[in-house]
């Protein structure tokens, strides 16, 4: 049986947040099962269901070279900035 | 092995599925959580044969919904443990050949439709209390499949303790059964939480990777502070003359539990040990047509 990973979106103008995984045979009834598994109390108003095997995931072991090169732009960010005293809606 | 798994224990931050950890990290956790999701479908068995005999509607709707949350919360523990590189299929061959084990409380019988209602305050009670510290558990994946069963758990509880209201509060007969079975789940209730913390064989390593958050004689302990004022309020008993509040500790004493109980039911030897295993094998043959009809017929769709 395939693994499906499931993502739910809580409510309209959210994201689809991973919630967890299920095994299914195909798609319909992977969604179905979601359903049954992942909202039994209303917890989402969209379902994505995706085959385990079709993620590709950044490896942990590269964690620190992988995202080292945002590491040392800290003005990126609006507080690297210095701002002259009184200045308003900036 | 890096020195990374020691470090994220250390900041107390989460153990993820594709992370380097110990060999004996990974088997433990997946000893626990197949433990614990195994519990979870046995589980439904105790109170699966009271659904067509709810007393009303009402009540069966809830019992269904209750059970039907213990099949999802072993389908996420199943989940969780999988993302540990094992297969669900062997988890469910180790429980089915008695190499893996589920919790020995479902091995005793429920006689009475009262045993619903102290089964969701006592035995939901006592695995809330265990299960809320593995909200926080080091494992990112386990952690997070508790979240949602604490949650769901809470409703589980609390239908069981209105229940046993109801018919404390109902006729002779009816506070008599809720005493009775609040009789028979006291006990075994409280060994839930495991053997005395000397005689603990997993605790300590346990403890050491923040799996476990609190010794069993600990939360053993702050689950009977608990219930002593919500018996008072129910009108009924707890079956321990050795109850009594302590001033100095800031806790209540309590008698001795009988260990040997314990050990026997462990070991194979309770009231339903043998039944509750034909029934859940049984249950996994019987559903064999539907896992090879839909097999069948997402091979037909493909092609």
């Amino acid at each position: 049986m395939t693994l499906w990973e499931v993502f739910v979106r809580p409510r309209r103008g959210l994201s689809h947040v991973h919630a967890g995984s299920l095994h299914a045979e195909d798609a319909q009834l992977a969604l179905r099962h979601a359903r049954d598994l992942y909202t039994r109390r209303q917890e989402g108003v969209s379902i994505w269901v995706v085959p385990a095997g079709e993620i590709t995931a950044s490896s942990p072991d590269e964690k620190d070279a992988f995202f080292d090169p945002a590491g040392d732009k800290p003005y990126r960010h609006p507080t690297f900035y210095e701002l002259p005293e009184g200045v308003r809606h900036l | 092995m890096s020195t990374m798994f020691q470090d994220v224990i250390d900041a107390d931050e989460r153990i993820e599925p594709r992370d380097e950890m110990p060999e004996a990290y990974r088997k433990t956790l997946i000893r626990q959580i197949a433990q614990h999701a195994h519990s979870e479908i046995i589980g439904m068995q105790p109170e699966g044969s009271w659904i067509t005999r709810a007393p009303s509607l009402k009540r069966k709707a809830i019992l269904l919904a209750k059970v039907q949350d213990e099949a999802g919360h072993g389908l996420y523990l199943y989940s969780a443990a999988e993302t540990l590189g094992v297969d669900r299929a062997e988890l469910l061959d180790a429980l089915h050949e008695g190499r893996q084990r589920y919790s020995s409380i479902f091995n005793y019988p429920t006689p009475t439709w009262a045993d619903m209602g102290a089964i969701g305050w006592l035995v939901d009670g006592a695995a809330i209390v265990n299960q809320v510290p593995l909200c926080r558990c080091s494992y990112g994946p386990y952690a997070r499949a508790m979240v949602r069963i604490c949650k769901e758990e809470s409703f589980h509880q609390r239908q069981g303790y209105e229940l046993l209201h109801t018919l404390s509060h109902g006729t002779p007969a009816q506070k008599a059964m809720a005493q009775d079975a609040v009789d028979r789940w006291y006990w075994p209730s409280l060994m839930m939480f495991g053997p005395p913390d000397g005689e603990s064989t997993h605790s300590a390593q346990s403890m050491a990777w923040k799996i476990k958050r609190h010794s069993n004689d600990e939360l053993r302990q702050r689950f009977i502070d608990m219930l002593v004022p919500q018996a008072e309020i129910l009108g009924l008993t707890l079956p321990d003359p050795g109850l009594r509040w302590n001033e100095e500790r800031g806790h209540y004493d309590h008698g001795e539990i009988d260990w040997s109980e314990f050990k026997r039911v462990l070991a194979g030897d309770g009231p339903l040990n043998a039944q509750r295993m034909a029934h859940r094998r049984k249950a996994h043959e019987d559903g064999a047509w539907v896992r090879e009809a839909a097999a069948a017929y997402a091979e037909r769709e493909r092609s």
